[in-house]
């Protein structure tokens, strides 16, 4: 009996502590360097505002630089009225947006990727903007019923290193697929595009065309190539764990709260520091626009390290 | 009688994966934590840390808010009121024809339009009996609407309370000097608060009508009480009659209803609203917390706002974002 279980005991202490000599070596190696760390991580968070202050001015300066960000939304004529919307709205705030849609529109204007299939459409819009990135770092992929706080969005990556792959947004599962969902907007940084370039390439992997037996939806697809290549889903949150892409509108996100949270409506239901909200009315998307860029209560400032000024001439921000 | 090796072997297992997690759950850190698991006590923003000027002006500029509501509407609309905007009160009385555990004020009165004007008249002479000097300034709202207070302590601090004056979103007809919308929200000083009353009690002024916010601006205008213009700096209105789509969005083919009653040049679109508004009307318990959650909440990280009545000079880095298309 006793030798039974000091055998058992024994191969415990030394499972045990073989596992702690795993896992030790592992944080020590310097492939898992804590950018890789981030990716197994899944959850993405911005940089505390503690940590903001103890930053010097250059690496301040070095942190403007990189956070550019490239808008690029995918339009239809069928969905006109959210493309104005779209550009007379947030996409002011994109250091770059360019709008590309499936056919040509007299009303708007876009790239016209001529195009019906959801997927290629897709990657004709990547390949066009990563070949016309010039200086810019970070890739936001929205569609028009989208709206996104592009400032927030920099805040989010604004400690993370581009040349680093990120694939951010709000994740969901498929199987053993973790995407980021289309309609709360897709970030990916230059190295995710540019891997993304070199997946595209492999038609086993990356095909052009959707298997016809099998159709994936577009964001999935995306997800899997960007798997092919290393690059994984991750979640964006704020620091208290909430979450920053929103797949609903904030009316509908407010609604689901005073039925579950009647006590604490709005701490509950969305962050302070929100990047998108989806399935938005032109309306909504108006009033929202006045929320977030004008009103405020008088006295209430917050002196963030960083100043990011209004774009030129725009009247509703 | 089981063989010691694979005893040793289920010892090694067992202790593996139990390091594993233990060392998992340090590296992962917390998962995500539900959201509805947060302080229940008052409102407490994170960033009210640099509210100096806030700070400031909530002891300086009293203001009791009086909410105009029904026994029927408690459920429906007052806790929400009480949730929001109500918080922001110096002090809140919640005016009906009958009092509650709520809590509401009844006030000698029945129930229905034709009684609103009664019921502002009984609430005042109240408010006058009782709390003329625990606040100073006297906000009259409806229970549909929503109110800045902090935006309008920092108009009313520009205003001496010892003088008569008025305050709200100024409509054109039936008075010469205007009178502010019910809905919209309005603000007596300390002394129009007295002139009100010292009017029914002279006779100067009477019950005769029942539209409530037109037949008090009639009395204002007798006793001597000035209709203040609350346009912002840039000429916004800051007190609005209806709900933030109806002002905001200006759609090309609307006639503009409201500027047959607006006493200033209504405009519709973004020019409509102050950045510092004070109040909407017309909202449902939804749209009072969205308001809630775009006040004071959901804000842009670092975006320097077009309008600062008073700039401040920050050591920061500014970026130009540049929309190239």
């Amino acid at each position: 009996m006793m030798s039974e279980g000091s055998s058992f005991m024994k191969g415990m202490i030394f499972g045990g502590i073989f596992c702690l000599i795993m896992s030790f070596f592992e944080t020590f190696n310097p492939g898992t360097h804590s950018e890789g760390h981030n990716h197994l991580h899944h959850h993405l968070k911005p940089v505390s505002k503690d940590e903001l202050q103890k930053l010097s001015e250059s690496q301040m300066s070095e942190f403007a630089m990189q956070v550019r960000v490239y808008c690029l939304i995918m339009v239809t004529p069928k969905l006109l009225v959210h493309w104005a919307t779209a550009n007379d709205t947030w996409s002011k705030h994109c250091d770059k947006s360019v709008f590309y849609t499936s056919e040509a529109s007299k009303a708007l204007d876009a790239v016209d990727l001529q195009e019906q299939d959801e997927w290629t459409r897709l990657r004709k819009a990547i390949q066009h903007a990563y070949e016309n990135a010039g200086d810019l770092h970070w890739f936001f992929i929205a569609r028009p019923t989208t709206f996104a706080i592009i400032e927030n969005l920099k805040y989010l990556v604004l400690d993370k290193d581009p040349s680093q792959p990120f694939y951010i947004g709000h994740t969901e599962k498929s199987g053993e697929l973790d995407y980021v969902e289309y309609d709360s907007g897709i970030v990916l940084s230059y190295e995710a595009m540019r891997r993304l370039m070199e997946v595209f390439k492999d038609e086993d992997k990356c095909p052009e065309r959707g298997r016809a037996l099998w159709k994936m939806s577009e964001e999935k697809q995306l997800a899997t190539c960007l798997k092919y290549s290393g690059v994984f889903a991750e979640n964006g949150e704020d620091a208290q764990g909430k979450g920053l892409f929103n797949k609903k509108s904030v009316s509908s996100l407010i609604s689901d709260s005073i039925s579950q949270n009647p006590g604490d409506v709005v701490e509950a239901c969305c962050s302070d520091m929100a990047i998108t909200f989806a399935g938005m009315s032109p309306s909504q998307i108006q009033v929202l626009m006045y929320g977030v860029y004008r009103l405020r209560p008088y006295g209430h400032d917050f002196h963030d390290s960083l100043t990011f000024l209004p774009p030129k001439d725009s009247d509703n921000d | 009688m089981i063989s010691p090796h694979l005893l040793l072997f289920c010892g090694i297992l067992l202790g593996f994966v139990f390091v594993q997690q233990l060392v998992y759950l340090r590296i992962e850190g917390r998962t995500l934590t539900p959201a509805h698991i947060l302080s229940s006590h008052a409102k407490s923003h994170a960033w009210n840390k640099k509210a100096d000027l806030v700070q400031s002006l909530y002891p300086r500029v009293r203001v009791l808010c009086w909410i105009m509501t029904r026994p029927e509407n408690l459920q429906k609309r007052l806790q929400h009121v009480n949730a929001t905007w109500a918080q922001h009160c110096n002090l809140v009385l919640y005016m009906s024809s009958q009092s509650s555990d709520f809590p509401t004020v009844g006030l000698n009165v029945s129930e229905g339009r034709s009684q609103l004007y009664w019921k502002t008249i009984r609430a005042f002479q109240h408010i006058q009996k009782h709390h003329l000097q625990h606040a100073d300034w006297f906000l009259k709202a409806d229970d549909d609407t929503f109110v800045v207070l902090e935006n309008l302590r920092y108009l009313l601090s520009q205003h001496d309370t010892e003088k008569p004056l008025y305050f709200g979103h100024k409509f054109r007809p039936f008075v010469r000097q205007g009178y502010m919308s019910g809905g919209a929200g309005y603000v007596l000083s300390r002394e129009a608060l007295r002139r009100f009353v010292q009017g029914f009690v002279t006779g100067r002024c009477t019950h005769f009508s029942s539209l409530e916010d037109m037949a008090l601006g009639r009395c204002m205008e007798i006793m001597g009480v000035k209709a203040v213009d609350t346009r912002d700096a840039n000429l916004r209105e800051t007190f609005n009659p209806f709900w933030p789509d109806k002002h905001l969005i200006h759609k090309d083919n609307t006639k503009k209803q409201d500027s047959l009653y607006s006493y200033y040049k209504t405009k519709l679109g973004p020019e409509c609203c102050s950045d510092f508004v004070i109040s909407f009307h017309y909202l449902r318990a939804a749209d009072m917390y969205m308001l809630e959650y775009y006040t004071y909440h959901l804000r842009p990280f670092g975006y320097k706002y077009r309008f600062n009545p008073h700039h401040h000079q920050n050591n920061t880095i500014e970026i130009n974002q540049t929309n190239t298309q």
